[in-house]
């Protein structure tokens, strides 16, 4: 048995802001070699606090209070800084949600392409832009020199996304944070990325953390789900058995709410007060320090 | 077939300006090229399309808010692109708009009171605040925001309750066509859900036409009876959301339909239709 990839252990984070409300309340999960796990929840849910931790960028207003995220053996939150940074950007990347505002305007591709190679990878400047060639290739693009010597408001939304994703997989990482990628795209170019995403994945072997409100993306490319609700994990499980037979009674909630034009009589269902009691009395529970709800996690 | 209220002909409509431009050229592009749609009283239509399709801009033409360099909108027979803005104004009662962001299109120096009560008085249906106000809370219950909200600035609001005032602002004139531009497009689902659960009991309620905008074709399919597909500036597919939806004539709207994932796990919808999709510009 090798050991997962990541391994988050009771992450518990709380808003300093708020009164000390908790954010995320004891998060645990595994990401394993080669797989996509699906971080999945509505706003406030704590899925993206969960990527910033691991990536060491939580805002000021956010506290760690407990918990460990273990990479490779190490505790990333227990790191020094020095050690830190040379497995953020390297190890662990970053495929951002808005492409827009991800890249410096003001640079050309090829100058914000090559940073990472050549700091992180040592490579020389002629050898990081034939990389970044091969990588613009790799995520389809066709004019891969055309790209290279463009400004960011050059390029569509998307041929900014495929930018991004070659440069989180430029440095042959083995985690990818993909933080909702393609939220901000038109469907035709949101499946054209997940399809990218999926394809130098399974390449390279490498682990990719995928946030996303959307239960529809997180069908089509996560091999396992995590559901978020108020920071908590209240159902985990692989993708296919989750969607299929929820078991929490929110992931039944989301799927209800979810419309989907194949099955127009089904969908648009509001969260049954009964639901959102539980819910509430799930969490007040939790947060007194019960167990309640433990037992239906997957 | 519903009695036609909004009708749209060859609509042809471009941006840029005329006068001289540091930059490029004075041309105006075209971003509508000849658009026609209809919607019938009491009926939802849809207008889909990607980013650039031009169907915020088809809605903006419906309402008279962009002049067509060519083309017709008639509202209830009468001709709005040639009447002038005094003639046009008794027309806007009955044309109400929903926006996408109900943050930025609600004044945040201005109570949820006042938003909602001046329309009234403007428009005469109530001759005093006190008035206008009980109307107000009429409509407030029915769209399921509590009676203090009205004390409240759009700021102290959810997104959820925000997009509720949007949709009481509009319907509180009593208007026959409201035209909504990606009003769900940045809420969670669940509040989605209750929000288009609204709008859907409000038109039949209240024998509403409805231009919906949306890029979502699942949220379009779940709550219209008509969608219209568009591309570049035209309407490649129009008709029954049942028709088009099981069986589109146009492959971009297949294409569109196709690429839409659905929460049920697919193993090949990944790599279906990548050859398609090649031909099209990312």
């Amino acid at each position: 048995m090798i050991a997962p990839r990541l391994v988050i252990e009771a992450l518990s984070a709380i808003s300093l802001r708020a009164a000390g409300a908790p954010i995320l309340r004891r998060v645990s999960l595994t990401v394993d070699t080669g797989e996509v796990h699906g971080l999945v929840g509505e706003s406030g849910a704590g899925k993206s606090t969960i990527a910033k931790a691991i990536l060491g960028i939580v805002p000021a207003q956010v506290k760690i209070t407990s918990g460990r995220i273990v990479f490779e053996g190490r505790d990333l939150l227990a790191l020094p800084a020095t050690e830190l940074r040379a497995v953020l950007g390297r190890d662990i990347t970053l495929v951002p949600q808005d492409p827009s505002t991800a890249l410096n305007p003001s640079r050309r591709i090829d100058a914000q392409m090559t940073d990472g190679l050549r700091l992180k990878r040592g490579l020389s400047m002629r050898e990081a832009r034939l990389r970044a060639r091969t990588l613009l290739a790799e995520v389809q693009i066709r004019d891969p020199e055309r790209v290279l010597s463009s400004y960011p408001h050059q390029l569509s939304g998307g041929m900014r996304q495929r930018v991004l994703i070659a440069a989180a997989f430029a440095l042959e990482p083995k985690l990818v944070i993909a933080d909702e990628p393609t939220t901000a795209l038109d469907v035709t170019v949101q499946k054209q990325i997940l399809r990218l995403i999926r394809a130098l994945q399974e390449r390279h072997g490498t682990s990719v953390l995928f946030v996303s409100h959307d239960l529809g993306v997180v069908a089509q490319i996560c091999d396992r789900v995590s559901v978020l609700y108020m920071g908590k994990v209240v159902e985990q499980g692989r993708t296919a058995d989750i969607l299929q037979n929820p078991r929490h009674p929110y992931t039944q909630a989301l799927l209800a709410a979810n419309p989907r034009y194949d099955r127009p009589d089904t969908g648009l269902e509001p969260t049954p007060p009964e639901v959102v009691a539980a819910l509430r009395a799930e969490i007040a529970a939790f947060d007194a320090g019960g167990s309640v709800g433990e037992a239906r996690d997957g | 077939m519903a009695d036609d209220l909004v009708v749209a002909r060859g609509l042809v409509v471009a941006y840029g300006r005329r006068s001289a431009q540091l930059f490029g050229s004075r041309k105006r592009v075209p971003v509508l090229h000849g658009v026609g749609l209809r919607v019938g009283r009491g009926e939802t239509v849809g207008i889909v399309g990607e980013s650039g399709s031009g169907k915020t801009t088809l809605g903006r033409a419906l309402l008279g808010l962009v002049e067509p360099t060519a083309g017709t909108v008639t509202f209830d027979g009468a001709d709005i692109t040639a009447i002038d803005e005094k003639g046009r104004r008794p027309l806007r009662r009955r044309m109400q708009m929903i926006f996408q962001d109900p943050m930025s299109s609600l004044n945040p120096r201005h109570t949820i009171g006042r938003i909602l009560t001046e329309p009234l008085v403007l428009h005469g249906f109530a001759t005093s605040r006190k008035a206008a106000l009980s109307l107000v809370h009429g409509v407030l219950d029915r769209v399921g925001l509590s009676r203090n909200t009205v004390e409240r600035y759009s700021f102290e609001l959810s997104g959820g309750q925000r997009q509720r005032v949007g949709i009481a602002r509009a319907v509180v004139l009593k208007p026959d066509f409201v035209l909504a531009d990606e009003i769900v497009s940045g809420l969670d689902v669940s509040t989605q859900a209750q929000v288009l659960r609204l709008l859907k009991e409000l038109t039949s309620e209240m024998h509403l036409a409805l231009a919906f905008i949306s890029h979502d074709l699942s949220v379009v399919r779940s709550i219209c009876q008509r969608v219209v597909v568009m591309r570049e500036g035209r309407v490649v597919e129009e008709g029954p959301c049942e028709r088009v939806f099981t069986a589109p004539a146009d492959d971009y709207t297949r294409m569109l339909i196709d690429a839409i994932p659905l929460p049920t796990v697919d193993p090949g919808w990944l790599t279906r239709g990548a050859a398609a999709e090649a031909a099209v510009p990312g």
